[in-house]
């Protein structure tokens, strides 16, 4: 399925505090950015959910987007593969404009990218099987290939017991598992994690964040997760993936991911950009207050 | 603050036909280019042929003894009970049969369209079809569509035949009149116009089934609640316009193949 690369990267000391301005012009070295928000703004019958948003997520990258419910997390997201439509404003997905594209044109973008919904949004006719090698099915990729990678996509969740089994006969935690199954079978370019812990006990919060920890460190697929939990967001900052030992470990006391930044939400207005340290010293007042 | 709510209603009813316009559009445009899912529309065939197959033969079989109880009634009364085999089969053809198959299958499967794909939608399963990469409106909608379309003609013709056998059942066993004059009168009277309009009308039902139930299904908001909602008006709507263009399609094929 998924062949990992030949090392993965190692953490770094976080660089001293300074401006935290996101900058969406990538310098001439630079990579492009996978995801760019320029501007951007949407409203549904009312006042905008989202406003003026400006942020990019660069290869790579693991972009946490926190903010309490209903602040618009969730919307920012469908934003990024065009579930959505901004009313004002542009998104950049892989280079191309897709604020405008039809969604015909759409679908063959959204192909690149995996996305882990809020409560899986596993198909509930469809065996764990055919969820998770749905985007397989679809290409009429041979039975046993389909198999063997499902089977690959499951182990690296840990439920290669599941194959055959339906949605409905699974718990929260394994249908999240699940759902990041599926998302990975197809080797996306992108993942965007909506919620994937919310409303899961501590321990199977911990297991899915040790999941996409491992995803981080040996796929190194960007990702933009969204989560009002600090405590899963500071884990994922502070711990790394350990091949040899098969399980996610903490940095060095003081050191943090360098490629796993932070966004902030506040009624709709993007608040904050930045690394973990910039976060726990702006003086930003509602950030603070989030954080404590 | 009236004229305001006249207003708004009606803004809201030209975008609801704008938008059902535009979905049945590309439900329809997706049968011609790929990709085209086969396989879903045989398993819609299934479920929507062979599923409804009971209740259409039931309600067809019992319709048309109604329909020789009523006319053997009122035909005594001038002495043509004779006539009641022609009575039956051109009113089973031409309008009973195609009417009540689609209400009948409205009631079944533009419910379930509805509230299938509206649970899909509310449980963002519709969603993630859609970051998958997959279009479901290719998916769902056009398979539902040209199975209903398609599954609606054959039920109709055998509602057509239980009708007329309904029909002889009741004038051979309740009205001890002779089965081969009900047969040689219901055979000698009908016409290919008749046919025509019996095999037209289940065309723009199928549509109005699938089209209705799938538009509805994939605009649910709300929750469960939305989910019923949709479900009720689904069958509402597509029962009433299944008439209303019964209605005219009628008047459109007699005008076009008049009566001798």
């Amino acid at each position: 399925m998924i062949e990992p690369p030949a090392s993965a990267h190692p953490a770094q000391a976080e660089p001293a505090p300074g401006g935290s301005a996101p900058s969406l012009a990538p310098s001439a070295d630079a990579a492009p950015p996978v995801v760019a928000f320029r501007n951007v703004s949407i409203a549904f019958d009312g006042p905008p959910v989202l406003q003026d948003i400006s942020f990019s997520v660069a290869p790579g990258e693991t972009r946490i987007l926190l903010g309490p419910a209903g602040v618009g997390k969730s919307v920012l997201l469908k934003l990024v593969n065009g579930l959505l439509r901004p009313d004002q404003g542009g998104i950049l997905l892989f280079g191309q404009e897709i604020t405008t594209m039809p969604e015909q044109l759409l679908f063959p973008l959204r192909a690149r990218t995996g996305m882990v919904f809020q409560e899986g949004a596993l198909f509930d006719s469809l065996t764990v099987r055919d969820n998770v090698g749905y985007q397989l099915i679809q290409e009429r990729v041979p039975d046993d290939e389909i198999d063997r990678r499902v089977r690959d996509a499951l182990r690296f969740v840990q439920l290669e017991e599941t194959f055959d089994f339906y949605p409905a006969s699974l718990s929260g935690g394994m249908r999240r598992r699940v759902a990041i199954a599926r998302a990975l079978i197809h080797q996306p370019e992108l993942i965007l994690y909506d919620s994937p812990t919310g409303g899961l006990d501590p321990v199977t919060s911990t297991t899915i964040i040790e999941l996409i920890v491992k995803e981080r460190d040996v796929y190194r697929t960007p990702s933009l997760l969204v989560t009002h939990r600090l405590q899963d967001a500071f884990t994922l900052c502070t711990h790394r993936f350990d091949a040899e030992q098969g399980k996610m470990v903490p940095l060095p006391q003081g050191e943090t991911d360098p490629d796993t930044t932070f966004l902030m939400l506040e009624e709709g207005s993007l608040i904050f950009d930045g690394s973990l340290r910039n976060l726990l010293h702006t003086p930003n007042k509602f950030v603070r207050e989030f954080l404590e | 603050m009236a004229i305001a709510a006249i207003e708004r209603t009606a803004k809201h009813m030209v975008l609801t036909v704008q938008d059902y316009s535009l979905f049945a559009h590309r439900a329809v445009m997706n049968l011609f280019h790929p990709p085209r899912y086969w396989t879903d529309f045989l398993i819609q065939s299934n479920i929507i042929g062979v599923g409804s197959t009971t209740i259409v033969l039931l309600s067809g079989f019992f319709t048309g003894g109604v329909l020789a109880l009523q006319s053997a009634a009122t035909l005594s009364e001038f002495g043509a009970t004779a006539v009641t085999g022609r009575f039956v089969s051109i009113t089973m053809i031409r309008e009973l049969g195609p009417v009540l198959t689609g209400i009948m299958v409205a009631g079944r499967n533009a419910s379930s369209m509805a509230s299938e794909l509206g649970s899909m939608v509310v449980t963002e399963q519709i969603d993630a079809m859609r970051a998958l990469g997959v279009d479901p409106m290719r998916k769902l909608v056009t398979p539902r569509l040209f199975a209903c379309i398609s599954m609606l003609l054959f039920l109709t013709i055998l509602a057509d035949a239980f009708g007329l056998m309904g029909g002889a059942f009741v004038t051979v066993f309740m009205n001890h009149q002779d089965g081969t004059q009900y047969f040689s009168q219901a055979w000698e009277h009908l016409r290919y116009p008749d046919i025509i309009q019996g095999l037209v009308k289940p065309l723009f039902s199928g549509f109005i089934i699938a089209s209705i139930g799938c538009f509805y299904g994939m605009r649910t908001s709300g929750g469960t609640e939305g989910v019923g909602r949709s479900t009720i008006q689904a069958v509402v709507t597509s029962s009433v316009l299944i008439i209303f263009v019964d209605f005219l399609v009628t008047q459109v094929l007699l005008t076009l193949l008049p009566p001798p």
